[in-house]
């Protein structure tokens, strides 16, 4: 029957394996020549438009790479699906937009912190996401 | 008890109560908005009664973590805490944190990534006020009598959770890098070390309440850790298939996230034969049903619900959806909250010294609560099943699909008004019982 000293042995046995295991395809799935989501095309206007979306929170409604509040659209494609002037008249918009009668906050954003947000979100849409944009897609759509 | 200085806990576990009625109430406010009326949008927006409902779960989780510590530290290492004062600095200042937090997210400051919400300037309060906490119970442990095996794993379980929260602190351009560091945070927490601390609360609670000898418990108590590490770490990958990083991470993470139900069924068959294997003779009928129900909670929750959606060929359906949220409430609950519930109802009485040990309105809570959640958990189920269908499937756009669903969010009210009659029940026998009383030392069986 197993003593306890072999358990505490497959404890910290398996959590030391384990956890070096992990860091090492951490280092190998973020090193430059795995890189999926175009990291040389991180621009200014990319960064500041991320800056904005983290500043207003609008994770706690909208999903983005399938992550957030499940309340509002999923947004990775938001651009090829409903273009840019949509999506920025959405973010300038005075008074809450509300399709289907479901209220989205009025940023009210300037016409420069609105194409801040457009730049991050079209270097979103760019990510390869393993198969995961084909169903959230324009794309998925078109070939119901 | 048997230390003057356990009473802290006490105070701990009364901030868990008030902070978890605020969390309900911000839970009503987000089920209502879901259900079409959303009547306080302009003071409170779905995004920021998000973020207050997630975050108090956090706060008031760790307060009771962390009361369970001040409680149980103390007893398993013969030594009184060695700064009381210290102790209550400690949880004015989570207070005090937690509430500047919470009261920010209605005035947009916040960090605005899911879970980790606290503005960066907190951060580094919540940092000081953890390393204040880790201090306080690796000094008494140390100094202790004895440091047994249940002490030290909760110990590492907190000490870990401290750790891991500076990984959610690194800035980063790229939003890929940013969510696969916040995994690092929100899933080694959840799925990894906070089951350090559920197993050791477990494990203290089965000493005490089944008689079972502690070398056979505290055994079983590494082999449960050890499977929880073996499977959870590299479980993380679950997380990220579909954030735009390496393949390699949906064969690593559905294969290791689809062990990890087998950490939280080893932790239901232990608990269950400790139970059989006991004298049954602790007249605390009321622990014993939390600490029994929140081993086989967990599995249900967290276990089986989890592993509904963890395999890639699933997941690509289910990710982003309602689905995420039925599993995450009946993992919560069963893991994280019903052992909180469970080390309350043991201390309780041994703090105050009022023996409510089997009363009818502490049975009342625990089936009201869990037959709610449970009711709960169908109901997202099920709108989370038919957005998949609907969305992902027939490609029906999301706000037409979310029209089609309230109606689920109408029976989660419901069942959301069941859950809230019994954690009412259970903060009332929590004020019957009153304030914790030197008289009550060395009462304890």
């Amino acid at each position: 029957m197993l003593s306890k000293k072999q358990a505490r042995f497959f404890f910290l046995g398996g959590t030391a394996v384990t956890f070096l295991i992990f860091i090492g395809l951490t280092v190998f799935s973020l090193s430059k020549a795995q890189d999926q989501s175009h990291e040389e095309n991180l621009t200014e206007a990319v960064v500041k438009g991320k800056h904005i979306w983290e500043k207003n929170n609008c994770m706690g409604c909208h999903t983005i790479l399938g992550e957030g509040g499940y309340y509002a659209p999923e947004l990775t494609k938001v651009i090829e699906r409903r273009g840019e002037g949509y999506v920025k008249a959405v973010l300038m918009s005075p008074v809450p937009w509300a399709p289907h009668g479901r209220k989205m906050v009025a940023y009210k954003m300037s016409n420069e912190e609105a194409e801040d947000v457009i730049a991050f979100l079209n270097w979103i849409s760019k990510i390869d996401l393993n198969g995961f944009d084909k169903i959230v897609s324009p794309l998925a759509k078109e070939s119901k | 008890m048997k230390y003057k200085s356990q009473k802290v806990a006490y105070w701990f576990f009364a901030l868990c109560m008030l902070l978890l009625v605020l969390q309900l109430t911000y839970g009503f406010i987000m089920a209502f908005a879901h259900a079409g009326m959303d009547g306080l949008h302009n003071w409170i927006p779905f995004n920021t009664a998000k973020a207050v409902h997630t975050n108090l779960l956090v706060v008031w989780l760790l307060s009771g973590f962390m009361g369970a510590a001040y409680y149980i530290i103390p007893e398993e290492s013969q030594n009184e805490l060695v700064s009381v004062k210290l102790a209550y600095v400690q949880l004015i200042s989570l207070a005090v944190v937690g509430v500047v937090a919470i009261v920010g997210y209605h005035f947009n400051y916040w960090e605005g990534r899911k879970f980790l919400e606290i503005p960066r300037p907190l951060d580094y309060l919540v940092v000081v006020n953890v390393l204040l906490f880790m201090g306080l119970i690796l000094l008494t442990l140390f100094k202790g009598k004895r440091k047994t095996t249940t002490a030290l794993v909760l110990s590492m379980g907190l000490l870990f959770a401290a750790l891991l929260y500076l990984p959610g602190m690194i800035d980063f351009d790229s939003q890929v890098l940013d969510s696969f560091f916040r995994w690092w945070v929100v899933h080694l927490w959840v799925e990894g070390v906070w089951e350090l601390i559920m197993g050791g609360i477990l494990s203290f609670l089965l000493i005490k309440l089944t008689g079972v000898d502690r070398e056979v418990i505290e055994k079983w108590l590494y082999v449960i850790v050890g499977l929880t590490f073996l499977s959870g770490i590299l479980g993380t990958g679950h997380h990220y298939y579909y954030i735009g990083v390496n393949k390699i991470w949906l064969i690593v993470g559905g294969i290791f996230s689809a062990l990890e139900p087998l950490a939280f069924l080893a932790m239901a068959l232990f608990a269950v034969n400790m139970y059989r294997k006991g004298e049954k003779k602790h007249p605390n009928k009321i622990a014993l049903y939390w600490t029994i129900g929140s081993s086989i909670v967990s599995f249900i929750g967290a276990g089986l619900l989890g592993f509904a959606h963890t395999l890639p060929q699933t997941n690509i359906y289910t990710h982003g959806t309602l689905v995420t949220a039925m599993h995450g409430h009946l993992a919560f609950w069963g893991a994280y909250a019903m052992i909180v519930f469970a080390i309350i109802s043991y201390a309780l009485p041994n703090l105050t010294g009022r023996k409510f040990y089997d009363s009818a309105r502490g049975r009342l809570a625990f089936w009201l609560a869990n037959i709610g959640m449970i009711g709960m958990t169908v109901a997202f189920g099920v709108a989370g099943v038919a957005q998949v269908y609907m969305e992902r499937k027939m490609k029906i756009n999301f706000m037409e699909v979310q029209t089609e669903i309230e109606v689920h969010f109408w029976v989660l009210i419901i069942m959301a008004t069941l859950f809230s009659t019994g954690i009412t029940l259970f903060i009332v026998e929590f004020m019957k019982h009153g304030r914790p009383s030197d008289e009550a030392l060395e009462i304890e069986a």
